[in-house]
């Protein structure tokens, strides 16, 4: 029924990461690149996140590609939404559903 | 409980605050004024004979047998139509009625058949329970007159007879097809003596009429008149359980009838407070699957896909399926392993499920069916209220204004809060629907859209953020609420975006295709109408932008101020039974139950030391990403509970090439659905007739399930899954749900207060349940939002990358009938199949006209994904350009053609945009005929052969 089925999964992870950039484009550019990577870095599993890392960051657009370098830089981007009462029990940042 | 019928109080409640004190035989009465003399009555303990009185409709006040005296009064009034009033004195007992009382009597059972002893209703029929409480002893008059004894018996609905012969003309079945369901496919036919209820025209029959066999008038029905086939072939029921339903997200309760371990029928609780006495033809009806020939009752196991099933013992199945895990793990590592809950499942079912996938398999590669459809629902309420669930009771619709409907179609998918919300259309609220489609809302009896706004598919965000243009430009937006209740920095970005002209009604317009008058004059009522409250189903969250959607609805809620009170808010429709609460326990891959992140340490902590295990502090692979990773190799085990992902999920080829790309597929369900194609160990599922849990319904309700009967299969399902976790170590030991659901509260801030005990005493209660909330929380958000301030998300318009063009010119979208639901696995194998027996493609006629089809051909319907066939209906339901079909039947595999694209946010797959081409067929496609011969091949079981003497 799947043979031959192929998954190009570099660029489904590129569609991915340029969608999530294009609907936080609204925030503006700078803002945009950090709830991208924000929330990559909430939602994506390690090996979605490697591959992206790994690969090619010039078919990107701009906001895509500077929300992977910040995450590849180490750095932690800022939550964009807030803890509730029902989730700050125990939690120290941000919340988020999906 | 044994069995008694529901206490009937003859009329409705009155909501009066105002109380009234009277007298009723002597005994000191009070109750809220506008209630009847026959309620009050009934609320003392008495009951006041009655035959055309019932109290899910209104009084009506024409049998003649509840009369009552009154002190100072003239004559005999009925109590049913009679309020009551300051200071009455009434007397339900005298010798002038008991004398009127017989005379009335004795009139209605000389048209009656005297055959009570084999008659279906026997001793359990409110004619024969009157006769006797009016101390009928003789009829004076014979049957030699004329009569309608002889009349035919209608058996045409698959569910219930109708015998004209033994009704009495009440108008109690009218009364509720018109008052509860709101379809009013009943009427009395002819006058005086040929006075006969039938559905429709007279030469209609209850199958082809436009009745819903929602069951409401069988309920209602007095006598054997109309009267459910399973009452007439098993008999009486001995006792009756309270249980909640297993289809839709609306959670209605009823009561499971029983003889032994028989069902013999299953009718709406009165004291539901989801579905307030009321069912529709699949709660009511179709659950018949429970006990059809298709359940697998035995675990089997393989190990290869091509090969034939083998029946084996639960041990062997838990030890065959624990050792491929164990390997696999040891292999690969744990994140190759993962599962999936369902929405079908209890919630301690479904808690147990993430909780043996974190716990035991040890990755969060956990997800669930809410992944398809609400999951946007989760996220984009979320973010801007705080909370990722609906904010109202369904109550609330009967304070409502102004009722805006998006991407729902409630009379099909959600027909008991639908008749709801009907009613209160009904009583003059207003309607604006958005919707692709002609629903039936749109115009249905007593009820007209102001507004219908026929969008092209895929521009919910366009429209809604067009709306909010209209509103916040000319002035009509609720500054005061915004103030008080929401960020207002956040509030004025988001207004400078919306005010932009770009967003006006006549500049979107071609791309939305709804006229910007009717835009204008929708946003206007909305804003401007009273309490206006939005309903929403899958046509805003399976899209590109599903997110976006739920939070222009939001901000759409915030704008007008109508959010946290009743008759106001924003008000998800969830598909499924368990939606709500699959998603609140933990199911999704980045968070644990009551949504909270897994990367936070002292949420991770907290589990950690209860559970005894070390959590994985990143998020795990979404449903379609595990699919890509079976591809690629790095994900190659899957637990699969009660979900046919073969069927539901989109691009049939993806998910079909994911399973099959695994080394251990695990399926625990009713049947050997799609999926069990490409599975290696089938493990039994329990119907919800069959165990005790909770589910929670789309209002946040969390109501008892309760066992009717031991479990064909042996084991319920959250056993099934402890068997599986016991077999790779985790020990535990659960001895009942009630026991899961005290973990649920300890380690669930908002579940604080649930416990077992505490439904069997409240019935229900909705979620926050806490110290704050100790009587949990029918409105959300009521002082101020959870999350602090509202917060407005600028929504810009995206549009979806699936685009029509030379090759693909139309537009599918897609959707569910009333008889059946979301897959068919249960339906199916029900008498709802008698309604639609097949998927069909609902298409304009100039489409249809322009490729040679009329109803009833065969079409290929094709896109860039793959192509199947089924039969056209011609209809002007949807525009041209625009086509629709359902997606219950594997035979039809809708879910061949659509694509892998997706929500932003969530990977909610966009159902319901794909660019197809139709073209005249003659036959199935190369597909479904490979996958036919596939399915057939793959559900062979091998049986052991008896060797020859």
């Amino acid at each position: 029924m799947s043979e031959g089925y192929h998954v190009d999964t570099g660029a489904k992870l590129r569609r991915m990461a340029d969608q999530i950039a294009k609907n936080f484009s609204a925030l503006g550019h700078e803002n945009a690149v950090l709830a991208t990577a924000d929330h990559i870095n909430l939602y994506w599993d390690p090996r979605m996140k490697a591959g992206i890392f790994a690969d090619d960051h010039a078919a990107l657009s701009d906001i895509a590609r500077l929300a992977i370098e910040h995450l590849q830089a180490g750095h932690n981007p800022p939550p964009q939404t807030r803890a509730s009462e029902f989730n700050t029990a125990h939690e120290l940042g941000h919340s988020d559903a999906g | 409980m044994g069995y008694e019928r529901q206490q009937d109080f003859g009329t409705p409640e009155s909501l009066s605050t105002e109380m009234v004190s009277l007298t009723i035989d002597g005994r000191a009465v009070t109750v809220p004024a506008g209630t009847s003399v026959m309620r009050a009555a009934a609320e003392v303990g008495g009951s006041i004979p009655k035959l055309c009185a019932t109290d899910n409709v209104k009084a009506f006040g024409s049998c003649r047998l509840c009369l009552v005296e009154i002190e100072g009064a003239r004559g005999t009034p009925a109590s049913c139509t009679t309020p009551v009033m300051p200071g009455m004195k009434v007397s339900t007992q005298t010798p002038r009625l008991e004398k009127l009382r017989k005379g009335v009597m004795e009139l209605y059972i000389s048209d009656h058949p005297l055959d009570c002893l084999t008659c279906s209703a026997n001793n359990d029929c409110e004619l024969q329970d009157q006769a006797a409480a009016v101390g009928l002893r003789d009829v004076r008059y014979g049957y030699e007159g004329a009569n309608n004894l002889s009349q035919g018996i209608d058996t045409s609905n698959p569910y219930f007879d109708f015998d004209p012969s033994k009704c009495i003309v009440c108008s109690r079945c009218v009364r509720a097809c018109d008052e509860v369901q709101g379809t009013f496919a009943l009427t009395i036919d002819g006058r005086g003596f040929a006075s006969k209820v039938s559905a429709g025209q007279t030469e209609d029959n209850f199958l082809g009429s436009e009745c819903v066999s929602c069951g409401a008038c069988v309920q209602a029905c007095p006598t054997a008149t109309l009267q459910e086939k399973s009452v007439k072939a098993i008999g009486k029921p001995e006792r009756a359980v309270v249980t909640t339903c297993a289809y839709c997200g609306v959670g209605c309760t009823f009561r499971a009838e029983m003889r032994g371990e028989q069902l013999v029928r299953m009718v709406p609780w009165k004291d539901g407070k989801a579905n307030r006495g009321h069912s529709c033809v699949k709660g009511r009806f179709a659950y018949g699957y429970a006990k059809h020939q298709d359940r697998i009752l035995s675990p089997m196991i393989r190990d290869s896909i091509d090969q034939p099933w083998k029946e084996v013992s639960w041990e062997e199945a838990i030890g065959f399926a624990a050792d491929k895990i164990t390997r696999l793990k040891a292999e690969h590592g744990a994140r190759a392993l993962g599962g999936i809950t369902s929405s079908r499942c209890t919630n301690e079912e479904t808690f147990l499920v993430q909780k043996l996938i974190r716990g035991a398999f040890g990755s969060n590669n956990v997800d669930t069916c809410a992944r398809v459809c609400h999951s946007p629902t989760g996220y984009g309420l979320k973010t801007t209220f705080g909370t990722s669930a609906g904010t109202q009771d369904f109550d609330s619709v009967m304070d409502s204004d102004v009722i805006l409907v998006i991407g729902a179609n409630p009379t099909d998918g959600h027909p008991v809060f639908a008749s709801r919300m009907k009613r209160r259309l009904r009583q003059g609220a207003k309607l604006i629907v958005i919707d692709p489609r002609r629903i039936d809302l749109v115009r249905s009896p007593h009820i007209e859209a102001e507004f219908h706004l026929p969008l092209q598919p895929g521009t919910n965000v366009a429209v809604l953020t067009s709306i909010a243009h209209v509103i916040v430009t000319e002035g009509l937006a609720d500054e005061a609420f915004i103030r008080e209740r929401c960020d207002w920095d956040e509030f004025e970005d988001w207004a400078r975006f919306v005010s932009d002209e770009k967003h006006s009604p006549e500049y979107l317009e071609a791309v939305t295709r709804v006229p910007a008058a009717d835009l204008r004059g929708a946003a206007r009522l909305f804003a401007t109408g009273g309490n206006g409250a939005i309903y929403y189903g899958l046509g805003v969250t399976e899209h590109s932008q599903g997110s976006s959607t739920v939070m222009a609805i939001a901000n759409l809620a915030m704008v007008t101020g109508n959010v946290g009170r009743r008759g106001v808010g924003v008000n998800p429709l969830r598909g499924q039974n368990n939606v709500q609460g699959a998603c609140d326990m933990g199911s999704f891959p980045h968070e644990l139950s009551g949504y909270r992140h897994i990367s936070d340490a002292e949420t991770r902590k907290l589990f950690e030391d209860d559970w005894g295990v070390t959590l994985d502090s990143e998020p795990g692979l979404r449903i379609p990403n595990m699919l890509d990773a079976a591809v690629d190799g790095t994900f190659k085990a899957i637990y699969i509970q009660g979900e046919d992902i073969l069927q539901s999920d989109p691009d049939t080829r993806h998910v079909s090439a994911g399973l099959a790309a695994m080394d251990c597929v695990i399926v625990h369900d009713l049947f050997l659905n799609e999926t069990a194609n490409y599975a290696h160990v089938f493990l039994p599922g329990s119907t919800f007739l069959e165990k005790n849990g909770t589910f929670t319904n789309a209002e946040r309700r969390i109501q008892p399930v309760r066992k009717v009967m031991e479990p064909a299969n042996g084991y319920e399902d959250w056993q099934v899954t402890q068997l599986l976790a016991n077999a790779l170590g985790a020990e535990w030991d659960y001895t009942h749900p009630s026991e899961i659901i005290d973990e649920i509260a300890r380690l669930t801030p908002s579940f604080a207060g649930l416990s077992w005990q505490r439904l069997q005493d409240k019935g229900s209660v909705q979620w926050p349940v806490n110290d704050k909330a100790p009587e949990g929380s029918p409105i959300m958000h009521t002082e101020g939002f959870v999350r602090g301030k509202g917060k407005f998300v600028v929504t810009e318009y995206v549009p979806t990358d699936e685009r029509t063009g030379p090759r693909f010119p139309l537009l599918l979208t897609t959707g569910r009938i009333l008889s059946h639901y979301n897959v068919g696995a249960q339906t199916r194998r029900t008498a709802n199949v008698a309604w639609h027996p097949e998927d069909l493609l609902e298409m304009h006629e100039t489409d249809a006209e322009n490729r040679g089809l009329k109803t009833g051909d065969w079409a290929k319907l094709a896109s860039r994904s793959g192509e199947t066939t089924l039969r056209v209906k011609v209809t002007d339901r949807v525009a041209p350009g625009v086509v629709y079909t359902t997606f219950h039947h594997p035979a039809t595999q809708a879910n061949v053609v659509t694509t892998d694209f997706s929500d932003w946010a969530t990977n909610c797959p966009e159902y319901k945009v794909t660019a197809v081409q139709i073209m005249p067929s003659n036959g199935p496609t190369d597909w479904q005929e490979e996958y036919t011969e596939l399915s057939e091949r793959s559900r062979r079981i091998a049986h052991e052969v008896e060797p020859a003497e």
